[in-house]
């Protein structure tokens, strides 16, 4: 159907013949709302589109300027979205969503897919009733509006947040068959914020003051203490990512960044900070966040996220279509603890390694993003990635983190994850010897 | 508004800029109140009070770090709101008193369509009570009288976060009868007429407090740092699969996540 020119004021009207256009024209979406068949068709695709035809769009109008005045992907992207799993806890509120990794290249991932991770769901604030209350062992408690902090020195950087459980369902060996799964509670965002240490120079501190308290507007009012040092080394009250506000699923309108750190300690929708002179052991430290060993004992405070990476093309949601020859391998490698110094990948399931290609910038607690071109002669492949970082620390396999924890750790899993490429392309998790 | 922006933005340009501004430029800068005169209905506005956005240099020189003089004073009865805070050391207990017997049944009517009449949970909600020396297991059963190492973090957590849905619902006196009996359930009190108060509380421990230790990945896994990790010819023979997340079959399938428009 074709769009007439000139209707620019009829905006009702426009909409609905828009509406009839997709109808008519979405035959070939329709059968395919698992668009993922339709993307990959890599030699398929509607003959009347192709050469030596000349498609509609070739045609005929789009749409205006501003038709689309918040733009979203096409909808043929519609499967790159944010899944759940469902039977991974009680109720919605308190649960988790996961990245479409395998979806994504480059290192920083777009807002709308930056996974969720709630414990009473989203809070829906009212920026004008924003208010951060800093108090404790300070000289003056102070209360902050949204106003306020915007009118403090400002710095952007580059942080992946990953939840400490990433991974955690494959302690005990290979259970979800998905990249997005598997390692799809993180992301990577620029923000923009006040350096914590501007806020804490504000209220000036007691010399006794040791820790903090971070603590959420939601009905969960999520907690945790936070030492001091790293309060004045590089944590961030944020409130943009990647340049436009904080999605409320991340804390709109004012977030912590704890860089390098695990993700539950990212307190959002942030409205007090309480100086003190020891941890709180709240809930999230003590029944949550701690790391049961073999033992029966458990590790508390284990802030750092270590090196790890996966690979993220091909993985199972990403088969290998093309067959034989000339194969790009795609990955992403961060660390807690600095900058990756290097990734190494292996075909064969870590026999042996080469060292891939990062790509893109390498920033301080940040994912960088890494290639290894092959030509895959068809045979059956084991594929690892294995991460370093600055302070030459290794990214472990799983077995050897197993042998110093356990599986009853639930968080901080960092192990080398293991994909088999079938002859056919298909790809699947899998725990090797 | 947007002229209000516009100086914020320039000033915060500057402060950057200047690197070592002297606190008499900002403080200066700062007596300009632009918020006051440019939008006298602001929040921001309304709450800093005249005497602080003039403050004078005066009030400086004892600090070497920069100050803004941005944000107002936290008024104490504004902190005492919101300030919920318990700590093990009893810092922060609210005020009231209760019994195991008489959380009993608030227990039932509040919080046990989701945790059990006895804390051991409905369908997929946590297990409150039990599992007593199960940590070294092969199944480990996390409660508060098996795990949790402080007394202090349930009823800091009760009184933040519970009930579900209906947080911070709780009266003082409610809440340490529901925490009496949560503690009763899990053995940790065993009289249903010991009263808990704000006095009291302090004196309940836990047992399995002594088995936390701080973060020691540096010293236990310090095998993980290595030089030159292994590049050629790392294992023998080609790899053996012993397990895959295929036989197990719970990844939710392609295209069954939430519709998008």
């Amino acid at each position: 159907m074709l769009k007439k020119n000139g209707d620019r004021d009829a905006g009702l009207s426009r909409r609905s013949l828009l509406g009839s256009g997709l109808a008519l024209g979405g035959a070939a979406v329709a059968g395919a709302t698992g668009a993922t068949e339709v993307a990959r068709a890599a030699e398929g695709g509607n003959p009347a589109n192709l050469p030596p035809n000349v498609a509609d769009w070739s045609k005929v109008l789009g749409d205006g300027v501003a038709v689309r005045p918040y733009g979203k992907p096409s909808k043929h992207e519609a499967h790159v979205v944010r899944r759940d799993v469902e039977w991974l806890t009680a109720s919605r509120e308190s649960s988790v969503s996961f990245t479409p990794l395998h979806e994504l290249d480059g290192i920083i991932t777009p807002n709308g897919l930056c996974f969720e991770r709630h414990h009473s769901g989203i809070a829906e604030l009212d920026p004008n009733d924003y208010r951060l209350m800093l108090h404790g062992l300070v000289d003056k408690p102070l209360m902050f509006t949204l106003q306020d902090l915007e009118r403090l020195p400002r710095t952007n950087r580059i942080y992946f947040a990953e939840c400490a459980a990433n991974s955690g369902m494959e302690w005990r060996g290979a259970q979800m068959n998905a990249c997005q799964f598997t390692h799809g509670m993180i992301h990577n965002v620029m923000y923009t914020g006040v350096p914590l240490k501007v806020l804490l120079d504000e209220a000036g501190l007691k010399p006794n003051a040791k820790w903090l308290l971070l603590e959420g507007a939601d009905s969960a009012a999520m907690t945790r203490s936070l030492p001091l040092q790293k309060a004045l080394d590089d944590c961030l009250i944020a409130f943009r990512m990647n340049g436009e506000r904080l999605r409320p699923e991340n804390g709109y309108p004012v977030r912590i960044c704890v860089p390098g750190w695990e993700a539950n300690m990212w307190v959002k929708w942030l409205r007090r900070i309480e100086i003190g002179d020891q941890p709180w052991h709240h809930r999230e430290e003590t029944s949550k966040y701690t790391d049961l060993l073999e033992n029966g004992k458990a590790r508390r405070f284990t802030y750092v996220m270590d090196a790890k990476s996966v690979i993220t093309n091909p993985s199972p949601q990403a088969p290998l279509r093309h067959k034989k020859g000339f194969t790009i391998l795609s990955g992403l490698a961060w660390s807690g603890r600095g900058k990756v110094a290097r990734v190494d990948v292996s075909l064969d399931g870590g026999r042996n390694w080469r060292t891939a290609r990062i790509d893109g910038p390498v920033l301080d607690k940040s994912l960088v993003r890494f290639y290894a071109e092959f030509d895959w002669d068809g045979r059956e492949l084991f594929l690892q990635s294995r991460a370093m970082d600055e302070t030459g620390y290794v990214q472990p396999t799983k077995s050897e983190l197993r042998k110093v924890r356990g599986v009853n750790s639930v968080y901080h899993n960092n192990g080398i994850q293991t994909w088999r490429v079938s002859p056919e392309g298909e790809v699947e998790n899998v725990e090797i010897s | 508004m947007s002229r209000f922006r516009e100086l914020a933005v320039l000033l915060a340009v500057a402060l950057i800029g200047g690197g070592s501004l002297a606190v008499v430029t900002i403080a200066s800068a700062q007596s300009g109140k632009p918020p006051a005169k440019e939008a006298p209905g602001k929040p921001a506005a309304k709450e800093t009070p005249a005497k602080e956005t003039t403050a004078s240099p005066a009030a400086a020189p004892a600090a070497t770090k920069v100050k803004y003089g941005v944000g107002r004073e936290a008024k104490p009865e504004e902190i005492a709101g919101w300030d919920i805070d318990v700590r093990p050391d009893g810092q922060g207990l609210p005020p009231g008193k209760g019994t195991a017997r008489k959380g009993e049944a608030l227990f039932v009517e509040q919080c046990a369509s989701c945790h059990g009449e006895f804390g051991e949970s409905a369908g997929r909600w946590p297990v409150l009570a039990g599992g007593a020396g199960t940590l070294a297991s092969h199944d480990p059963v996390k409660t508060i009288g098996s795990y949790w190492p402080y007394a202090s973090t349930v009823i800091d957590y009760v009184r933040r976060a519970m009930p579900f849905g209906n947080a911070q619902s709780l009266s003082g006196d409610d809440l340490y009868a529901i925490v009496a009996y949560v503690l009763y359930l899990n053995d940790v009190i065993t009289d249903q007429d010991l009263e808990l108060s704000d006095k009291t509380f302090p004196t309940v421990k836990l047992s399995n407090e002594a088995n936390f230790f701080d973060d020691d990945r540096e010293v236990s896994e310090k095998s993980f740092w290595k030089k030159d990790p292994c590049m050629t010819n790392c294992a023998a023979g080609t790899p053996t699969v012993l397990g895959r997340a295929r036989s197990i079959d719970v990844t939710p399938e392609d295209g069954k996540g939430p519709r998008v428009e």
